[in-house]
């Protein structure tokens, strides 16, 4: 217990530590981006001047490690600094855009993982047959394909030809559908492969042997004792797969126009919002963090038999 | 030789190759292919469909789709050989030192490459393209830096084994220095899972740089690069799906080649995975999406059998497990 308790505080304190890294990483990128932010702010047609005094006034004049302390009480005041586009704070416009894209990533995960699962479970159970060589096919190709182009092919059939579903946008309920299922294939894909090599560990262990010797049917082998067991790395793989596509989604999100965090990036870069790229960057950092966080104190929450100390 | 042997037998990974190899042989021979330019314009031919003429139909300018595929194939493979290669370039011996001298060097190395894991391939990429600016050049140290963590990971743990054999302690009893043993001892075992994890990240790089493409954050505009063509066609998707159509097969393609020979290399090259089932575990490290945090390689170890319930340091997996839990999560974005 008190090893537990030590590995759990060593964790939160270096995930700290991690967080510190991040903002000084983010800090550090954007002030030796190309191009002086006063001078963007104040227009091409400004006069040096007038540049001078918005320096002044964004505290840009002031030695690097002022300016970074400034930051860093900002940020945990939650001031990201205002948008150079809209000239908005940046967490307000950042909010609406981060809870579309937790949205999609939860549904894309959640389909993802049971289909994924069953697929690799499915393999698993009847392996070198030619479903389980269906089935692995099935998730290399998932693997390989551009959810870019699958999500346009999707629209093509769905959408243009079949008129089931919407091509684009967020209004509309099922407007998500497509989408997620474009972020489920490349998440299904993963979870199939994995499952079905944990599976395989597993099915190769004595407790099985054991299991199948005492004469249990193979359904009560396959789901109670090796699945179970088998889950347990899986469902880590989840948990970082759900962070994952939270950053991943970009993509996805630029070609359903879904009103999501990614596409915010994607136009913030083109249009050298850099408060708001650092924004966007940092939320993403603080998730991804905090996500492992979790997933790592699960994990030996869902497999008791590991021990920290 | 048995090596080859095995890979021969194993058919997707055959496939794989043909693939490859048509695909390269098509490339260099684009020339000879197409009488007609990647770049020009023929605003009289606008958005025909696949035909004799046009074997893949034209885009929205006019350009030959069949064409510019060709010539895109060859920064497509330009772009994923070097990017690998500035992969290799900086991980590789960040790895190796990481790994070989452990202690603080190796503490300050592995939590950035801790950090720099959690990030998806293509947030990464984006990053550093917005901080560089978009340009073929920039693309590929872009896109080979987002690889490096994988490398540094794979690289050290490979080391870490490594180091403990009898023939490392033989070379130093009889007073080879540092520098001897990592390249002609070290170094030189390790290179079998460096070897297949750089092709799979052939596959990686090709998609996340396709992927800057297509958002239109990658080679100069009016470059023919399959991802930039897929951005580009976009707008056409209703009236003339064939100008994205064909370049994401092409992208497609490309990257299911390499992944099928990745899988034919390892199982090859390291019999024992296959017979244990683990290659598909291990490939899921690999190459998928997962942002491999401690707990992913800690998962991707118990896969592997690198001893999840009873090693001691499952929950905080530093060293990441076998061959099949070195792979970190070569996120290609979705």
């Amino acid at each position: 217990m008190k090893g537990t308790l030590q590995y759990i505080t060593r964790r939160v304190l270096t995930s700290l530590l991690a967080l510190v890294g991040v903002s000084l990483i983010v800090f550090i990128i954007v002030r030796v981006l190309p191009g002086d932010p006063a001078r963007i702010i104040a227009g091409l047609l400004a006069t040096e001047e007038e540049v001078e005094r918005i320096r002044v006034a964004m505290g840009l004049d002031r030695p690097l490690p002022v300016q970074y302390w400034d930051f860093v009480t900002g940020l945990l005041q939650g001031d990201l600094g205002t948008s150079l586009r809209t000239r908005r704070p940046v967490l307000v416009e950042l909010v609406p855009r981060l809870k579309m894209t937790m949205l999609l990533a939860t549904t894309g995960t959640i389909l993802g993982s049971l289909l994924g699962i069953t697929a690799g479970v499915v393999g698993a159970a009847r392996r070198y047959t030619r479903l389980d060589y269906l089935l692995s096919s099935g998730s290399l190709v998932g693997i390989s394909m551009p959810v870019y182009w699958l999500g346009y092919m999707l629209i093509i059939v769905f959408a243009v030809n079949l008129r089931w579903f919407p091509a684009a946008g967020a209004d509309e309920p099922s407007s998500i559908v497509l989408p997620t299922l474009t972020l489920a294939a490349f998440s299904m894909a993963l979870v199939a492969r994995m499952t079905r090599g944990s599976m395989l560990e597993v099915l190769g262990q004595d407790y099985i042997r054991t299991a199948r010797a005492k004469g249990l049917a193979e359904r009560v082998v396959i789901y109670r004792h090796a699945l179970r067991n088998a889950l347990i790395p899986v469902l880590t793989v989840i948990g970082l797969q759900f962070g994952s596509l939270l950053g991943g989604a970009v993509l996805t999100e630029s070609v359903f126009a879904w009103p999501g965090m990614g596409v915010l990036l994607v136009n913030s870069i083109i249009n050298r919002d850099y408060p708001m790229v650092q924004g966007i960057v940092l939320v993403y950092a603080v998730l991804v963090v905090l996500l492992n966080l979790v997933v790592d104190l699960a994990y030996g929450w869902a497999d008791p038999r590991i021990r920290y100390d | 030789m048995d090596t080859w042997k095995r890979f021969k037998r194993n058919r997707a990974a055959v496939a794989g190759l043909v693939i490859l190899a048509v695909f390269v042989a098509a490339v260099a021979a684009a020339p000879l292919l197409t009488s007609r330019d990647p770049v020009t314009q023929n605003l009289e031919a606008v958005l025909r469909p696949p035909s004799a003429e046009y074997l893949l139909g034209t885009d929205h300018l006019g350009r030959d789709i069949f064409t510019r595929i060709l010539y895109g194939g060859r920064i497509t493979l330009v772009i994923g050989l070097l990017a690998v290669a500035v992969g290799l370039a900086v991980g590789v011996p960040l790895g190796v030192v990481s790994g070989y001298y452990g202690g603080r060097v190796d503490l300050v190395i592995q939590r950035v490459t801790d950090m720099l894991l959690s990030f998806p391939n293509i947030l990464l990429a984006l990053a550093l393209v917005g901080v560089l600016g978009v340009g073929l050049q920039n693309v590929i140290v872009a896109v080979g830096i987002s690889t490096v963590p994988q490398f540094v990971r794979l690289v050290r743990g490979s080391v870490l084994t490594i180091r403990e054999q009898t023939y490392v302690e033989a070379a130093r009893a009889l007073g080879a220095g540092d520098r001897l043993i990592l390249t002609r001892h070290v170094l030189a075992n390790a290179l079998t899972p460096i070897i297949v994890q750089a092709t799979l990240s052939m596959g990686v790089t090709i998609l996340v740089a396709a992927g800057l493409g297509f958002l239109g954050l990658g080679v100069e505009p009016r470059t023919a690069e399959w991802g930039a063509m897929l951005g580009e066609g976009r707008n056409y998707i209703f009236s003339a799906h064939w100008t994205v159509t064909f370049p994401g097969l092409a992208i497609f393609l490309a990257v299911l080649a390499f992944n099928l020979v990745g899988d034919g290399l390892r199982d090859a090259l390291d019999p024992r995975l296959r017979s244990q089932g683990l290659s598909g575990a291990g490939a899921a490290a690999a190459e998928g999406d997962a942002g491999a945090g401690p707990g992913a390689r800690a998962a991707a170890g118990a896969a592997a059998g690198a001893g999840a319930g009873a090693g001691g340091g499952a929950g905080v997996g530093a060293s990441g497990g076998g061959a099949g839990g070195a792979g970190g999560g070569a996120g290609t974005g979705s």
